[in-house]
């Protein structure tokens, strides 16, 4: 026995942690420029794994950071510049109280700003973190791109966000690394890869918005500036390893040639440069030409591990990807008013197509609507009243659709007017007993090179050839019962013998139940927490299937719905 | 002074005023100083300290400001000429020269001296010290001014109130007591100050403004004045300043502001990049995970069973907004152009936003298993048999729930005891009941002699145990059986025993029934040593006698304790050794006879022990307890179970291990028997292996009762068990 005491809660969990209160004390912060300073440096809280130890026997809810964080928030030089900015408000106040004008404008020359350089480096050390924490980052910007250039945040902000996404855009289609485009009710989601990263961004529908009451755009705008930082960067070092130009340039034509004619008053040099660019229809210039002769062939070399089956199909895949680069390569696209343009551009762009537009709608059109040349014209409404031969008049979801199929679909189910296949998501990928819709597995079929559509067409002969043999059988049958019953009319007799029924021995059925019986009664022998564990799981499958199994079952009923439809339709017609 | 005064013209409550012009008109005829002298003190009584101060210098000064109250007062004033000049500079300072014109021309307009000084001299005190006292205070004679007599009381005061015309204007000087009326010219002046109006008269307020100072240069200037030298000669402070200026910017101290640039600079950041570096990050770093992928549902146009009918459209409405599966509505669209605006979109950028920096994060190990793999590997039951699988025979025959069940050590013949009163035998081949006894009360607990040589059921009915000669098989055992009892001798000496032994007699005797030990309780539960001599029984009783020895041979009984321990459930002989097992609620108690003393305690874990039974080894106890488990010990091992099992749903109502084969048995309250194979090793280094190999299904339950009692058949992989419906089964 002896020495000292050992007291509660002074070692262990309970030191590592800290709550928000203390730490906003330690820090000597108000609550805004707390948050701040956790939004920049990317600091969170903590779900401490016993939380009444951490809080000392309470069980109060509390909040609580690592208090390794909050010490290396104490010397982070941006805590002094939201002190010197406290004290600059302060006496920009008092100047204004005071109508000194003329020192409200030298404090305003020297409003103290910030750089959030260092944190960035900070919290991505390599290039690669960063790229995996982009999706947020685009995200964001795209939001803020959109938004009205009065009101909810600055101006400069707003600019700076479209400018970054617009060279982020260019950047994926000099580099061809857009894999998936998703239309959904939200916006439009795309999956680029880069460097091997698979980034993810949802940009909004062009249209304007409803400003939420309930939102703080302060904590918005303290991300966006974030991840504006963040973004710049990221697209400096893209550019770098594409050997472009940054900021970019567009390929082609010099500078002098991009201002606007004498008299053709178009908008600000600056502003239009800006708006050619995010046109998305001319590639960017680089720093060195590109020399096809100096693409290597890169060597490949087996990973270890890796059987041969893996290998080839990794090949296989690596195939794809390359042949999915140039999937619109040689065709010329035309864009109707009523098509969104920026996001089918961008994507008939990613993958090699030629793209214009009508010279009404945006700067940078290429080529005209009566242009021999065009292949494919998107269009956006029910009937067309001229149509010229020689190209097809197709909806946007087939841009989509070919993209995520890895190939330029039939164009027969998107004519204008037709009712659309359903657009599925690319990035559900099926497990065996997870639910996989029709479409789907016509699409699988289709990649694999059958051809599904003569087969459909087949089953549905079938199915309507089984059809009216049901019902010659059914007519059958009622008539055979009717022969018999009057013949047992004929003749009654009293008594009745039945034949006895051999009573058949499912061999396999008995022995399905022996096993699951077997299975029963271990499960009886399991361990408590195994058992719960196992249940649990069990549970979770069963739910899967069940699901499954629903949207299967709706899908059935939503078929039949639609045959029947059709049948009297017909016999309507007829 | 005078400014005080002239302030306090425009300022002056209104009775003060009041009370003042009073005392003005009511002297009217007394000499001027003696009006100003009172003037002068009430007035110095509403005015600020400092002006009274300057009141005590020069005193007669006062009277000016006095006058200006009314101008019948300042022509009064104005006989003082010597004071004239001094004040009129005063005046000059304070006041517009519009203001002052008047007051100035009236000034000697007015000028009587006729009136009589009475100036009291009391000075600045509060009147009310003259209360008590006929004066109220001195002329300047020191002579005492006397109030004036007033013997007015309320009356008197009423009925001035209703006959004076001019009581509404008469008011009391404070200082010398009189009642004063007051002129027409000074309730008109009360009556302009009541309204807010100026005192005077002739003052006109609204005067039409003079603009000098317009935006309108006018060729006249304003004044005469000459401009100065230094307007026309350069200042020699500016040029200094100026040249340092000049100075400082030539050496190039001072330069001209920057530019401010607002574009951000964008460098190559991870040109240098460490990926060792953790920097600020620790191994505590939870990275943000990232937002879950959109699945076909929230397709523009997806397919149509992701669209969510009327009924799931309702429910979602319903839903909680954090319960839902789904934040949003899967609607289709039929083409791109007909696509709206998602109106939660800058909600949803926030909330992930918020979820980064406000959410706290921890890592949760996520359990990669198998579900198979949990499962243990157990021999199959397939390799373990015999053992009973299907329901072979049903004995009906019973009217009541049968408790208990017993076999003949030949496994020939079954005994079974029922809530109806009776006791049946049993053939188990044919199911035939071959013999009812009909007892007085509901049998709770039968046992067949173990030893083969005797043919003797033990039943437990009421408050006594019949021993009964069923009469079965051969003929010369039970017969030798009989006679067994028959030569008993009782001792020469008779020993006091807690039970009384009597002998069968008549109806009963040719019944069967050959002994009846009569116990003072109701008798739970009856068993039988190995051996066949000796059987036990338990009364429902807390006391220490609730466990009896009885030896059948001798006809002898004994309460083996001296203390209870608890109320014992129930009571069990060792096969091999001399050990006798109690349970009690909790605990298992595990007595040797032969020391006669407590061998071990068991601690079941249960809650309520209902049933237990050994292995036929001796080394192997199973307890069965009415929370559903059923507890394997082990007790060369620990006194604690070796296996908990609870594979019951309900209670357990009885245990049983099959004398040969390595199989035991527990029938419960949900109406199945549960078979396993307990396989007992003979390497003490080797645990006992417990499979569960079969459940049996076959009692209907009753009244919320299924199986109560299950059995071996002694030889044969056979179970019986007997149920809550009347019936016993036998399966094989």
């Amino acid at each position: 026995m002896g020495g000292l005491e050992k007291k509660k809660y002074e070692r262990g969990s309970a030191t590592n942690y800290i709550t928000r209160n203390k730490a906003r004390k330690k820090l000597q912060l108000s609550l805004a420029d707390f948050r701040r300073l956790c939004i920049l440096k990317g600091i969170y809280p903590h779900e401490p794994k016993h939380k009444k130890k951490v809080n000392k026997g309470s069980t109060a809810a509390r909040t609580f950071y690592l208090l390794k964080d909050i010490k290396f928030l104490l010397h982070e030089p941006i805590v002094n510049k939201f002190r010197e900015y406290k004290v600059f408000v302060r006496k920009l106040r008092k100047a204004y109280g005071k109508s000194e004008w003329n020192t409200v404008e030298r404090l305003k020359d020297n409003k103290p700003s910030y750089k959030l350089d260092h944190i960035i480096k900070e919290r991505y050390p390599t290039f690669i973190d960063a790229l995996r924490d982009l999706d947020d980052a685009l995200s964001m910007c795209f939001l803020f791109a959109t938004f009205p250039r009065t009101g909810k945040c600055h101006v400069q902000t707003i600019q700076l966000c479209r400018r970054l996404t617009v060279e982020f855009l260019n950047y994926i289609i000099a580099s061809r690394s857009l894999r998936k485009v998703f239309l959904s009710i939200k916006g439009i989601y795309y999956q680029a890869e880069v460097l091997g990263q698979p980034i993810t961004w949802i940009a909004p529908y062009a249209f304007a918005h409803d400003h939420p009451t309930d939102v703080d755009y302060r904590v918005m705008a303290t991300f966006t500036e974030f991840y504006t930082t963040l973004l710049g960067f990221v697209n400096f070092r893209l550019y770098q390893s594409l050997n472009l130009h940054y900021p970019p340039k567009i390929e082609g034509q010099a500078e002098a040639e991009w201002k606007p004619e004498e008299g053709q008053m178009y908008a600000m040099d600056s502003e239009s440069y800006m708006e050619k660019l995010s046109a998305l229809s001319a590639s960017l210039t680089r720093v060195v030409a590109p020399n096809p002769e100096d693409e290597v062939q890169v060597d490949e070399f087996p990973v270890d591990g890796e059987s041969a089956e893996q290998e080839v199909a990794r090949k296989k895949e690596q195939e794809a990807v390359e042949k999915q680069k140039k999937l619109f390569e040689g065709l010329r696209f035309f864009l109707n008013r009523e098509v969104p343009r920026e996001p089918i551009a961008f994507i008939i762009r990613c993958f090699g197509g030629s793209v214009s537009w009508d010279k009404s709608v945006c700067i940078g059109a290429t080529y005209d609507v009566r242009d021999p040349t065009i292949t494919h014209q998107i269009v956006d409404r029910p009937s067309l009243e001229k149509q010229v031969i020689g190209r097809y008049y197709l909806q946007p979801q087939w841009v989509f659709d070919s993209v995520n199929a890895k190939m330029c679909l039939p164009v027969a189910d998107y004519f204008p007017g037709v009712l659309l296949p359903p657009h599925l998501s690319p990035f559900v990928s099926e497990k065996d007993g997870d639910y996989i819709p029709p479409e789907k597995l016509k699409l699988l079929a289709l990649q694999r090179g059958e051809n599904p559509a003569e087969e459909s067409g087949e089953e549905e002969e079938e199915d309507s050839g089984d059809d009216d043999d049901e019902g010659s059988e059914k007519e059958g049958d009622g008539k055979l019962k009717k022969l018999e019953e009057q013949r047992s009319q004929g003749k009654k007799l009293p008594v009745k013998v039945s034949a006895g029924t051999v009573r058949l021995e499912d061999k396999q059925r008995a022995a399905q139940e022996e096993q699951s019986e077997e299975k029963r009664l271990a499960i009886m022998m399991m361990k408590k927490r195994e058992k719960y564990l196992y249940q649990k799981i069990m549970f979770g499958k069963k739910r899967k299937v069940r699901e499954a199994t629903r949207l299967a079952e709706k899908r059935k009923a939503h078929d039949a719905a639609t045959k029947s439809e059709k049948k009297t339709k017909k016999v309507r017609r007829e | 002074m005078e400014r005080a005064g002239g302030s306090r013209r425009l300022s002056i409550p209104s009775t003060q005023v009041l009370e003042e012009q009073a005392q003005e008109s009511d002297d009217l005829t007394d000499s001027e100083e003696s009006i100003y002298s009172g003037l002068e003190d009430s007035g110095s009584d509403s005015s600020t300290e400092e002006e009274e101060a300057e009141d005590q210098g020069n005193g007669d000064e006062g009277t000016l400001k006095g006058s200006s109250l009314s101008k019948k007062a300042q022509a009064g004033v104005a006989s003082q000429k010597k004071e004239q000049g001094q004040c009129q500079s005063l005046e000059a300072e304070s006041m517009p020269s519009a203001q002052q014109d008047l007051p100035r021309r009236d000034e000697y307009e007015e000028d009587t001296s006729d009136e009589e000084d009475v100036r009291n001299t009391v000075g600045n005190i509060p009147m009310e010290w003259y209360q008590d006292y006929p004066h109220v205070g001195y002329d300047l004679d020191g002579k005492r001014i006397y109030k004036p007599i007033r013997t007015k009381d309320e009356l008197d005061k009423f009925l001035d109130k209703m006959e004076n015309p001019d009581y509404w204007r008469t008011v009391q000087d404070k200082l010398t007591g009189v009642d004063v009326r007051l002129t027409d010219e000074q309730v008109e002046l009360v009556q302009r100050l009541q309204k807010g109006q100026f005192g005077d008269v002739h003052l006109n307020p609204y005067e039409p403004a003079v603009d000098f100072f317009s935006s309108q240069v006018m060729i006249h200037p304003v004044t005469n004045r000459p401009a100065d030298k230094r307007s026309f000669i350069p200042s020699l402070l500016e040029k200094e300043k100026v040249s340092k200026l000049v100075h400082a910017i030539k050496m190039g101290w001072i330069k001209p502001r920057k530019p401010k640039e607002d574009t951000p600079s964008y460098y190559d950041l991870w040109a240098q990049e460490d990926p060792n570096s953790i920097l600020g990050r620790h191994k505590m770093h939870v990275p943000a995970p990232k937002l879950r992928l959109p699945g076909h549902e929230e397709s523009y146009n997806p397919p149509p069973e992701y669209l969510l009918s009327e009924e799931e459209k309702l429910a979602w409405a319903q839903q909680e907004a954090a319960e839902r599966k789904l934040n949003f509505l899967p609607q289709q669209y039929r083409c791109l152009r007909a696509v709206p605006a998602y109106a939660r979109f800058i909600h949803e950028r926030f909330e992930r936003c918020l979820d980064l920096y406000l959410c706290p994060r921890q890592r949760k190990m996520r359990v990669n298993v198998d579900p198979e793999d949990l499962i243990p590997k157990l021999p199959k039951p397939r390799d373990l048999q015999p053992f009973p699988t299907t329901q072979a025979l049903v004995y009906c025959g019973h009217t009541g729930l049968v408790r208990c069940l017993s076999i003949s050590p030949s496994g020939q013949w079954l005994v079974s005891g029922s809530d109806d009163g009776t006791v049946r035998f049993w053939e188990v081949s044919s199911a035939r009941c071959m013999k009812t006894l009909p007892v007085e009360g509901v049998v709770k607990s039968i046992a067949w002699n173990p030893n083969p040589a005797v043919c003797l059921v033990a039943v437990a009915v009421e408050q006594s145990v019949l021993l009964v000669n069923p009469g079965l098989g051969d003929k010369l055992l039970y017969g030798a059986t009989d006679q067994l009892i028959e030569a008993y001798k009782p001792p020469e000496e008779e020993r006091l025993q807690p039970v009384t032994w009597a002998v069968a007699a008549g109806a009963e005797h040719s019944r069967g029934v050959r002994l009846i030990i009569r116990h003072g309780k109701p008798v739970k539960q009856v068993t039988w040593h190995p051996r066949g001599d000796y059987l036990a029984s338990v009364l429902a009783d807390d006391s220490h006698t609730q466990v009896l020895i009885h030896q059948a041979s001798k006809r002898w009984s004994q309460s083996p304790f001296r203390r209870s321990k608890g109320q014992v459930q129930c009571v069990l002989f060792h096969p091999l050794r001399p050990f006798f097992f109690v349970a009690t609620q909790r605990y298992v108690r595990l007595y040797n006879l032969l020391k006669q003393e407590l061998a071990k305690k068991l601690l079941t874990n249960c809650k309520w022990v209902s049933s237990m039974a050994i292995h036929p080894a001796g080394d192997n106890l199973i307890c069965g307890s009415y929370d559903s488990k059923l507890a394997w010990f082990d007790l060369d091992l620990s006194t604690k179970p070796y296996r908990v099992l609870r594979h019951h749903k309900k209670a357990l109502r009885s245990v049983a291990f099959h004398k040969h084969y390595p199989l035991f048995a527990s029938g419960s309250d949900d109406g199945s028997v549960i078979v396993c194979h307990g396989m007992v090793y003979n390497d003490l280094l080797q645990n006992p292996l417990i499979v569960p190999v079969k459940v049996l299904k076959g009692h209907a339950p009753t009244r919320d009762l299924g199986v109560l009692d299950v059995l071996f058949h002694p030889t044969q992989p056979w179970l019986f068990s007997s149920g809550a419906d009347a019936t016993i089964r036998l399966f094989a």
